[in-house]
């Protein structure tokens, strides 16, 4: 179970970077702890800006932190350069040696340890079976495509057995159907190795799919880590809940709280249970999350009323976009089935139902 | 029927670009043409003769002034390449600074102060030296050739060094690399054609200069260049000619290798 406690394989203590000096200073991370377990997908997700990356080079050994202590396996790592690190890299670029073979980048690392020989050749031709490069092991990398070039990308960082690799938006230069492809690639890579994988990208969807446990950054900080599921279904603040998905904020007033659930009362005057952020503080009126799936369009009455204003097809599914009687915009995603249509129309009065365990109140 | 903008249809461009070719080339081919004259004048033809070029590799001073440039010119350009490596590593593998600026200027002073101000400063200096020292071989010339030399071997390094992927020395160090292993196996193949091109440009610049080797060179110190000024002050005969179309291919020769090493890409 990925929420169990583990070792853990890297940790990140009241880490701060700053740049620049005087006035200018800017922090990039903002008092960061975060603790990875051994064996686990982890990935730092955020918009550009948000510290991720500047997380991943710290840990790399790109940067040094201005303040705190980064851990792997329990030693303090963050004064040594990036090559007396056990850490090895996938760069978003590639970063490939272009007067190399393909076999001489993935074997590279092995040769900066000093690794026999005939211990780098085994490794390399069981790296190059891993990745399935076998056949262009010989080839120059400018002779390769792109998909072809992050898996070795992929070999080279692995070759050394790292005890952690770091992954720096390996797959947004790919396209569509390779990114989906090099996804499920790379959750199966990282099941047969057993290595840490740190992954950094701003992609929501590529989060949710790969990760056993994702730190959610905006400006500098941490704002939630968890698992995908927690993230998604119970979001700890605003930015979590807009990042990941789409989301219907509604204001509530809290009526009551107690075993992580509370009460809260609509501006259309129902009330209904919601769980609770960790970290809320009692406060009078609270915003609270409902995904667009939880909830169910009826005829009649429901938890809240309004009118449909607008109707999308998405195969899938429908979304049916509703504007409450309180003002409030609110969505209702809704299965599709082969023989019948969403059976609302624009213009019409409905009721919208919030299921018992459809809505969380935010922490903010 | 709207065509689109050429400059070449301009009115006056064939003309203008006509003289500038003629200007450029004209003095150079008559030059060549009387290499081969018969007569031991360069301004009226004799005939077709290949003597002054027999001459000219038979007269030991010009074999000795030409072994001399090459000699001066090789060791010049090596030191001047090494020094333009290190001063282009040093200036683009750092992040920006205040100074900067100011050091890149440093290194290429020579290009910005006036030749003859150079020579007459190296021969004052020099001239305390060889009274301190006793010494007055060649590693006056050398050293001389090597300070003007190194801001044309620093350009094209620099350049090669500024379009290289920092990425690259990045990923070696991340791969266990330390610093000179990353040197070795990373950034100085890839900036191999860096710095052959800054050689070759440094060797033709120490090969072609007369003024500063003018001053600062001792007796039976000449060079091919200075060699060839000395006989024209004495009266020209064709031999100069035959010379100077052998230093002329050469040069060429070597500017050619040059610009097909510099485009050379991976």
């Amino acid at each position: 179970m990925p929420d169990q406690p583990g070792k853990s394989a890297i940790e990140v203590r009241g880490v701060r970077k700053v740049f620049g000096i005087g006035d200018a200073q800017v922090a990039a991370l903002d008092t960061v702890s975060v603790s990875i377990r051994e064996n686990e997908f982890f990935t730092l997700l955020g918009p550009s800006g948000c510290g991720k990356t500047t997380l991943l080079r710290l840990i790399a050994g790109f940067d040094f932190p201005s303040e705190g202590e980064i851990l792997l396996h329990g030693q303090d790592i963050a004064p040594l350069p990036p090559f007396k690190r056990p850490v090895n890299t996938v760069f978003q670029s590639y970063a490939l040696f272009p007067h190399m073979t393909v076999a001489e980048n993935i074997g590279f690392g092995l040769e900066m340890l000093g690794k026999p020989k005939t211990e780098i050749k085994a490794r390399v031709a069981e790296m190059l079976k891993l990745v399935k490069m076998e056949a262009l092991s010989a080839r120059r990398t400018s002779q390769i495509s792109g998909g072809q070039q992050q898996r070795v990308a992929l070999a080279r960082a692995l070759a050394p057995q790292p005890k952690v690799l770091l992954l720096d938006e390996p797959l947004s230069a790919l396209d569509y159907k390779l990114r989906k492809e090099m996804q499920i690639e790379l959750k199966r890579l990282q099941h047969q190795t057993g290595i840490t994988f740190i992954f950094v990208t701003h992609d929501q969807e590529e989060a949710l799919t790969m990760s056993d446990r994702i730190a959610v950054m905006s400006a500098g900080k941490i704002l939630q880590i968890g698992t995908p599921w927690d993230i998604y279904d119970k979001p700890a603040e605003r930015f979590v809940a807009d990042f990941i998905g789409e989301t219907n904020f509604l204001t509530a007033a809290i009526t009551g709280i107690g075993n992580g659930k509370a009460r809260a009362t609509l501006k259309s005057g129902a009330t209904i249970d919601a769980t609770v952020a960790e970290g809320f503080q009692p406060k009078a009126n609270a915003t609270l999350v409902v995904r667009p799936e939880h909830a169910k369009l009826t005829g009649g009455k429901g938890d809240l009323s309004g009118t449909v204003e607008n109707i999308v097809y998405f195969g899938t599914d429908t979304h049916i976009h509703v504007q409450l009687d309180s003002g409030e915009p609110f969505t209702v995603r809704q299965q599709n089935t082969r023989s019948a249509g969403c059976g609302f129309e624009r213009g019409d009065k409905v009721g919208v139902s919030i299921g018992n365990d459809a809505a969380q109140v935010l922490r903010d | 029927m709207a065509s689109s903008f050429s400059i070449r249809h301009q009115s006056g461009f064939t003309a203008i670009a006509a003289t500038c070719f003629v200007v450029l080339y004209l003095p150079i081919v008559v030059l060549v043409v009387y290499a081969f004259n018969a007569a031991t004048s360069t301004s009226e033809w004799g005939g077709f003769s290949l003597k002054w070029f027999q001459s000219a590799w038979q007269n030991t001073q010009v074999i000795d002034a030409t072994l001399r440039s090459f000699q001066i010119g090789a060791t010049a350009a090596i030191l001047a390449t090494v020094f333009a490596t290190m001063a282009a590593l040093a200036t683009t593998r750092t992040p920006p600074y205040p100074g900067l600026t100011f050091k890149y200027a440093a290194i290429n002073q020579p290009l910005m102060v006036p030749e003859i101000v150079t020579g007459v400063a190296l021969l004052i200096f020099f001239s305390r030296i060889k009274i301190f020292t006793g010494y007055s071989g060649l590693g006056y010339l050398i050293a001389a050739h090597t300070a003007f030399c190194i801001p044309f071997a620093y350009l094209p390094i620099r350049a090669r060094l500024e379009n290289m992927d920092l990425m690259l020395e990045r990923a070696a160090a991340d791969l266990y690399a330390t610093p000179w292993q990353t040197f070795r196996r990373i950034t100085l193949p890839l900036l191999w054609p860096g710095i052959l091109a800054g050689l070759m440009l440094a060797f033709v610049i120490s090969l072609d200069d007369v003024v500063i080797t003018e001053f600062v060179k001792s007796g039976g110190q000449d060079t091919l260049p200075t060699y060839m000024l000395g006989q024209i002050r004495r009266g020209i005969t064709p031999e100069i000619n035959a010379i100077s179309t052998v230093f002329l291919l050469l040069s060429v020769a070597i500017v050619t290798l040059f610009f097909f090493i510099s485009r050379k890409r991976d």
